[in-house]
């Protein structure tokens, strides 16, 4: 037995579980997840084929690499064509289109571009290849960024000069912010990201709850955590009520995780950030602070690079937005495959576009 | 990207762990956990870190909610 996951996946329990759903929900809901890892995970496990037909379940800017902007696959790609650098990045990132290349092509063209599995394994790249300039691009949200610091920190402690990372991070209470303020979004509650939320707890959505009057669940991945998530919204919102609940209990506090947050800290600072779609959202990002500058990609190359406009007929910032779904994009399925994506929801597995052509119908 | 799993800690060495999930194991840094684990707790492991020490009281309290809802008759331990 698998503890804390077989309880999880029982197939008796579910179907109980959306009954539960069915006998208390009596008014449509329309919730969204901000995480590449539930869009996935919803799709596999069938979650709207048992849901009531007025809940609807919508993705938002939940995939890291698919908010990534042109832009900074662009300094990447720049990167890669440095004679002396390797460029180390988790798998997701190789084939996103740039506006002309993709990493996987400068690779395919020479270029030292090496998947990793964890941070450590490129400082470790570092420590091995002292002739070469080491690049991690940091991409991810704040489940990742203080693995990214903890590497940081361990290449300065080792002494490891030819380390950097270009840092792309993003924050995701912002973008919630965003996304809410703008005014085009029309949810009713949120399911809040289970592993993000391991690090930053739940004050962030306190703020969410209380000023757009919108539920927050905070839920896990497996069958019966998003089942009993959707629950916990549709209780709220037959109640009329906006709180933050976590359903995750056995991976998220109240609190998160300060070790985490304060190694983030005291790598990084908040700054304004590009995402794709949804444009320069203020303090979305993190940024070097000045101790740590000697280990900044950015500082150290010359990564200017060219505006660059997204790909003609590309619908990805409409669905970052959740105010269209893959089906409403001409591009979708005709143009657009997995095989040769035109733009990034396409490209990463944790795509919402990837995910409905792997697992809808429609 | 956040994909992260429940393994169970079976080894430790400084700030390094070995963890098991269905017979795989992996290695994992403890730099950034909230809480120091054990040897047999279980923990959130993502992208080579534990994150998250796994407390068996709080994943009953998840529990418990599935029994008020009528999904479990018993809480397992």
């Amino acid at each position: 037995m698998m503890k804390y996951l077989t309880e999880y996946r029982d197939g008796l329990l579910a179907s109980r579980m959306a009954d539960c759903i069915k006998n208390t929900s009596t008014r449509p809901g329309r919730f969204m997840e901000i995480c590449g890892t539930h869009t996935v995970a919803i799709f596999k496990h069938g979650i709207r084929d048992v849901l009531p037909k007025d809940v609807d379940l919508v993705s938002g800017p939940g995939c890291p690499v698919c908010v990534t902007a042109t832009r900074d696959i662009d300094k990447a790609i720049k990167l890669a064509r440095i004679p002396d650098v390797t460029v180390t990045t988790f798998g997701d990132m190789l084939r996103v289109p740039g506006s002309e290349s993709s990493l996987q092509r400068e690779k395919g063209h020479g270029a030292d571009v090496r998947m990793v599995y964890s941070t450590m394994d490129a400082v470790e790249i570092a420590r091995r290849n002292r002739e070469k300039k080491v690049v991690f691009l940091g991409v991810g949200f704040e489940t990742t960024a203080p693995t990214v610091a903890a590497a940081v920190i361990a290449a300065e402690a080792k002494g490891l000069s030819n380390f950097s990372v270009l840092s792309s991070h993003k924050l995701l209470p912002p973008a919630m912010d965003a996304l809410l303020s703008g005014g085009e979004l029309d949810v009713t509650g949120f399911m809040c990201p289970g592993h993000v939320s391991t690090i930053i707890g739940t004050a962030a959505y306190e703020a969410v709850a209380a000023q757009y009057h919108t539920p927050c669940v905070v839920m896990g991945f497996e069958p019966l955590d998003i089942l009993q998530g959707i629950y916990m919204l549709v209780s709220q919102v037959e109640a009329g009520e906006a709180r933050v609940e976590i359903q995750y209990r056995r991976a998220v506090a109240p609190e998160g995780n300060r070790n985490a947050l304060e190694t983030m800290d005291r790598v990084f600072e908040p700054c304004d950030a590009p995402w794709r779609g949804l444009g320069v959202i203020p303090k979305s990002g993190l940024a070097f602070r000045k101790a740590y500058r000697a280990l900044d990609a950015e500082a150290l190359f010359d990564l200017e690079v060219p505006d660059s406009p997204e790909p003609p007929g590309c619908k990805c910032g409409d669905i970052l937005r959740g105010v269209k779904k893959p089906v409403e994009c001409k591009l979708f399925r005709h143009v657009c495959t997995p095989e040769n994506p035109v733009g990034p929801c396409m490209v990463s597995s944790e795509g919402t576009c990837a995910a409905y052509y792997k697992y809808s119908r429609l | 990207m956040c994909v992260a799993a429940p393994m169970k800690v079976i080894e430790i060495e400084g700030d390094t762990i070995r963890a098991e999930l269905g017979g795989t194991t992996k290695e994992a840094n403890l730099s950034i956990v909230d809480e120091r684990p054990e040897v047999g707790d279980y923990v959130i492991i993502h992208a080579g870190f534990a994150l998250h020490r796994i407390d068996p009281e709080d994943a009953k309290i998840t529990l418990a909610l599935w029994k008020e809802m009528g999904v479990i008759d018993e809480i397992p331990d």
